[in-house]
């Protein structure tokens, strides 16, 4: 038998979670089978936007299996909501954000390829898509518009008739007098226009959902694949399907990656509850692919025009960024706010920038909606950020490493107040760049280029510093920028009579580690044997109340409340130990899973103690109550900033325009770090993700037709494992100074890194050409293109 | 109509449509949830299993077409219990090679078929064979780690 034995934190146990994965006894949505459980499909919308006129489903109902065919006016007869929206963000103006209807089955009209337009349940999944066929929909189909400068215009076509303009929200952040300001005194004046390509997050395990229903109880059941299944019972019980909390059950049991795409209440969610009451009939979903790519929310997919103020030295003085940013044809759980509060209060990075001022549209366009997508809002800021400062960098004549270093704040410059909004708590960008610029062996690139420019290859060196906000969120603030809830997060520690632990928690681990992570903070703080911690997760009849996991929170929010209610168990403990050692609450010490008298021999274990607890003879019950079981809630006083330097370095080969990612080398402050090992794995997947978006991925949209055109894995390119070397992650971690463990967070910093670092090495390498900026993604048939432009252009000199 | 093939070296007639996939027979019919369905392009290699020992994507291959044959999935590597993990199974454990677990068992089924095959695979040789497996989660550098070090416990388990 395995010794089990206290894990601290710092180190890196093997992950708990990893043997039911390896050996195919994971538990995902698609995998559950309930008994007399009927399959559903959706017909979905064929045309970017139209009106929606009769809708015949006679012949599909008579065909064999059929068990019912719903639509959207079936659900607005019955009452059925739409689905709500969590962050109301206002205009410039102080007026709040157009907010229009979101129906879960479309009625009127439809607005995107994909929209859904009925739902059908029969015996098996074969039958129900085949009754899809058979289903007969009048659309009346209208001019559509998928460009967010595009439905800006005068004339687009518009996507909610009640907003003529498309225009959800005219937003800004920033002084723009003190902007103005800088610009007037400023030496020199670098600009860029620039695209955040839109991307789809494509878990690998689809989206699907489950509804049942017990008439014999009321009670409702949903298990989907969701990042926070307490918010989708909260949203979904209270504003579209009118569920009392009690009576809705909500699991997300394994879930196959989530990178934001499902952490949004979505339509199918509250089709599959509804349906399997008004039939009481277990009913099914399970998300195909190409269907996915039409019905998970979007991320990204900016239009940015961005300009630096520098004096002489290069010193930065202001910055003013004009974004568009696309919200799809209708707005998702967390929409508006990611491309106004997840990014604005970013662009000062990581550097003092005395004046910024910002403004976003937010615009309705007849494509997916567009929601969080790893980083979400923060990659986007980075890029414009970086890409500028090389920009000016290469204008001004000032190397790209020096610039940055003469603008960083210094690390005893912390807390520093940017102008937008947020206190960075902590940081060492200059150590970060130090660390990183020794590891990626800058020193040696000059070296590396000769040798592939001997080879006729263009080799780049692209830098990207970055800072993020994460740990979502202190909600105070994030009430005052929109947010229509707290964000708070809760944990509780049960002690079983034996002295092993059942953690009870509101985040979700979906790849994260959670199970290990949190079991260590556990067996860290009470002396329990790791192998005697067990974490759940993922279910509201189990777990109280949570947010769920997203915006790096998990481990700053949810393992702070984990600390703190390890805090209130030894508290109680002690307690206990006071009693029955005969001595002073103040005299008892805990320490290393002992309770003991400070300064005698007199102890108790942690064992000893959580039994006495549960099964006592003696006990103080006139102060307290048996039982070892604590809950704590946890709101952060502030985000958390986790930062660094990426270097990305590349290799093209003009004959073909293919670029090669050669060595990536990333330097992260992430806080204190509870497990390296999970800590680099996280780095690792969000650099791939990151590299993704720079050289691969791109949701490409006809502008006439409104069609997506990279709708499956054949044309949507993932990255693969032969596009990536080996990927060198290091910390250079600070301490924050508000979480209890001093974490920061880690699951986005690679996304939000990797992006600019990327084709600022794209830019580089083809700087002997006279390119100053490159989109993303910078596919061979582009950089082939700009290629053999530039050497046109050149030769014309 | 009625198959004959052995799945995880079990024996089993079954009586399947012709027109079901084997990656469906596997996991609706016969409940081996353990392959996974990542796409409906062929891309994803979440649904990789062997049959007659070598790779295959079981979304491409019809259930009919097994018959006489025999099928291994992740539940075959190993009989559950920590103990009895196989060699590539153990690697990804020990070498972080796994996040969300989605795409886990096609990536291992691969691995254990491009080890029969190389023994002794080169980084770059793994990185081009697991073309045909996406992970989203790991960015595949741990998942490399893992498929080296698990062709070389199997040589060492010879
Ligand atoms: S499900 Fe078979 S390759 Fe994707
Ligand atoms: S571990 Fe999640 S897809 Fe590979």
């Amino acid at each position: 038998m395995k010794m089990s034995k206290v894990v601290a934190i710092g180190a890196s146990p093997k992950r708990k979670e990893d043997l039911r994965f390896v050996t195919g006894r994971g538990n995902y949505v698609a995998d559950i089978k309930r008994p007399g459980m009927v399959f559903g499909a959706f017909l979905r919308s064929p045309h970017a936007h139209a009106l929606l006129g009769a809708i015949d489903a006679t012949a599909a109902r008579a065909m064999p299996g059929v068990v019912a065919i719903y639509t959207g006016e079936d659900l607005k007869a019955d009452n059925v909501g739409g689905l709500p929206v969590g962050w109301g963000i206002h205009g410039k103006d102080g007026n709040p954000m157009k907010e229009p209807p979101h129906p879960p089955i479309a009625h009127g009209k439809v607005r995107h390829v994909g929209d859904a337009v009925a739902f059908v349940v029969a015996q098996s999944v074969e039958q129900a898509r085949s009754a899809l066929e058979a289903i007969e929909v009048q659309y009346e189909v209208l001019p559509a518009v998928v460009g967010v400068v595009e439905a800006l215009q005068a004339g687009a076509p518009t996507v909610h008739d009640e907003i003529p303009d498309n225009l959800c929200c005219d937003w800004e952040l920033g002084d723009a007098a003190a902007v103005e300001a800088a610009f007037t005194a400023a030496a020199h004046v670098a600009s860029i226009e620039l695209v955040n390509n839109r991307l789809i997050g494509n878990p690998m395990e689809p989206r699907a959902a489950i509804g049942e229903y017990d008439f014999a109880t009321g009670q409702h059941t949903l298990w989907t694949t969701s990042q926070f299944p307490h918010v989708v019972r909260f949203l979904m019980g209270e504003f579209v399907l009118h569920i009392p909390q009690h009576k809705l059950r909500v699991v997300a049991p394994d879930v196959g990656g989530g990178f934001g795409v499902k952490q949004f209440h979505y339509a199918e969610e509250a089709v599959v509850t509804w349906a399997a009451a008004k039939l009481g009939l277990p009913v099914k979903w399970v998300c195909e692919r190409s269907e996915g790519f039409i019905s998970d929310a979007h991320g990204r997919d900016h239009f940015t025009e961005a300009e630096l103020a520098l004096d002489e030295s290069g010193k930065f003085l202001g910055l003013r960024v004009r974004t568009l940013a696309n919200m799809g044809g209708y707005l998702s759980t967390f929409g508006p706010n990611i491309p106004t509060n997840l990014y604005a209060p970013l662009l000062s990075g990581v550097y003092r920038m005395p004046a910024i001022h910002c403004s976003v549209n937010v615009v309705f366009t007849n494509t997916v909606p567009v929601d969080a997508y790893r980083g979400a809002g923060r990659p986007e800021a980075t890029f414009v950020l970086e890409r500028l400062v090389d920009v000016a960098a290469i204008e001004m004549g000032i190397d790209k490493r020096a610039i940055r270093r003469r603008n960083m704040i210094p690390t005893e410059a912390y807390p520093y107040q940017t102008p937008v909004i947020v206190e960075y708590d902590s940081g060492d960008p200059l150590g970060c760049l130090d660390r990183a610029e020794k590891l990626a062996d800058v020193e040696g690139f000059e070296q590396r280029r000769l040798e592939s420019a001997r080879r006729g290859r263009y080799r780049g060196l692209g830098l990207s510093t970055y800072v993020e906000a994460c740990g979502l969120a202190p909600s105070r603030l994030a009430g005052s920028l929109g947010a229509r809830g707290g964000l708070y997060e809760s944990a509780t520690v049960r002690v079983h009579p034996t002295g092993a632990v059942t953690v009870l928690i509101g985040t979700h681990n979906h790849g994260q580690g959670h199970e290990t992570t949190f079991a260590q903070i556990v067996s860290d703080r009470l002396g329990v044997p790791f192998e005697d911690i067990d974490i759940v997760c993922g279910d509201t009849a189990k777990v109280q109340f949570g947010m769920g996991t997203y915006g790096s929170r998990s481990l700053v929010v949810g393992g702070a409340a984990l600390s703190k209610a390890a805090d209130k168990v030894i508290l109680k403990g002690r307690k206990i130990a006071a009693h029955q050692l005969e001595a002073d609450l103040g005299d008892i010490v805990f320490h290393a899973g002992e309770f003991s008298v400070a300064g005698t021999d007199r102890k108790k274990k942690f064992t000893e103690i959580a039994g006495a607890a549960y099964v006592p003879f003696d006990y103080p019950l006139e102060t307290l109550e048996p039982g070892l079981e604590e809950q704590s809630f946890y709101d952060p006083v502030n985000f958390t900033y986790p930062g660094g330097a990426h270097f990305a370095e590349v290799e093209i080969d003009p004959d073909t325009g293919t670029v090669t990612l050669e060595r990536y080398t990333a330097v992260d402050d992430v806080g204190t770090i509870i497990n390296p090992m999970i800590v680099e794995g996280q780095l690792q997947g969000g650099i791939a993700q990151g590299v993704g978006q720079a050289l691969f991925e791109h949701g490409v949209y006809d502008e006439s037709s409104g069609q997506l055109l990279s709708g499956s894995f054949m044309d949507y390119c993932m990255p693969r494992a032969d596009n990536f070397p080996s990927i060198v992650v290091a910390p250079h971690s600070t301490t924050c100074t508000h979480t209890p463990m001093g974490v920061k967070g880690c699951g986005e910093c690679g996304t939000i890194g990797s992006p600019a670092a990327v084709i600022n090495a794209v830019v580089d390498a083809l700087q002997p050409l006279g390119i100053t900026h490159v989109d993303m993604p910078a596919t061979p048939n582009r950089i082939w293109n700009i290629i053999r432009n530039s050497r046109a252009a050149l030769a014309a000199e | 109509m009625e198959i004959n093939l052995a799945i995880n070296k079990h024996p089993i007639s079954v009586s399947v449509d012709p027109a079901t996939l084997l990656v469906e027979l596997l996991r609706e019919q016969l409940s081996f949830t353990g392959t996974h369905v990542g796409c409906d392009t062929s891309q994803c290699g979440a649904c990789l299993v062997h049959f007659n020992g070598e790779s295959v994507k079981s979304c491409t291959m019809l259930a009919v077409s097994a018959d006489g044959g025999s099928v291994m999935t992740v539940e075959g590597l190993s009989v559950a219990g920590r103990a009895n993990l196989h060699p590539m199974q153990q690697a990804f454990h020990e070498n972080h090679g796994l996040q969300c677990g989605f795409c886990t068992p096609g990536m291992l089924m691969s691995a254990v078929d491009l080890v029969g095959r190389n023994p002794d695979p080169t980084e770059t040789e793994v990185r081009g064979w697991l073309e045909g497996n996406l992970c989203r989660c790991t960015g595949y550098h741990n998942i490399v780690k893992s498929v080296i070090a698990g062709a070389a416990a199997m040589r060492d388990a010879k």
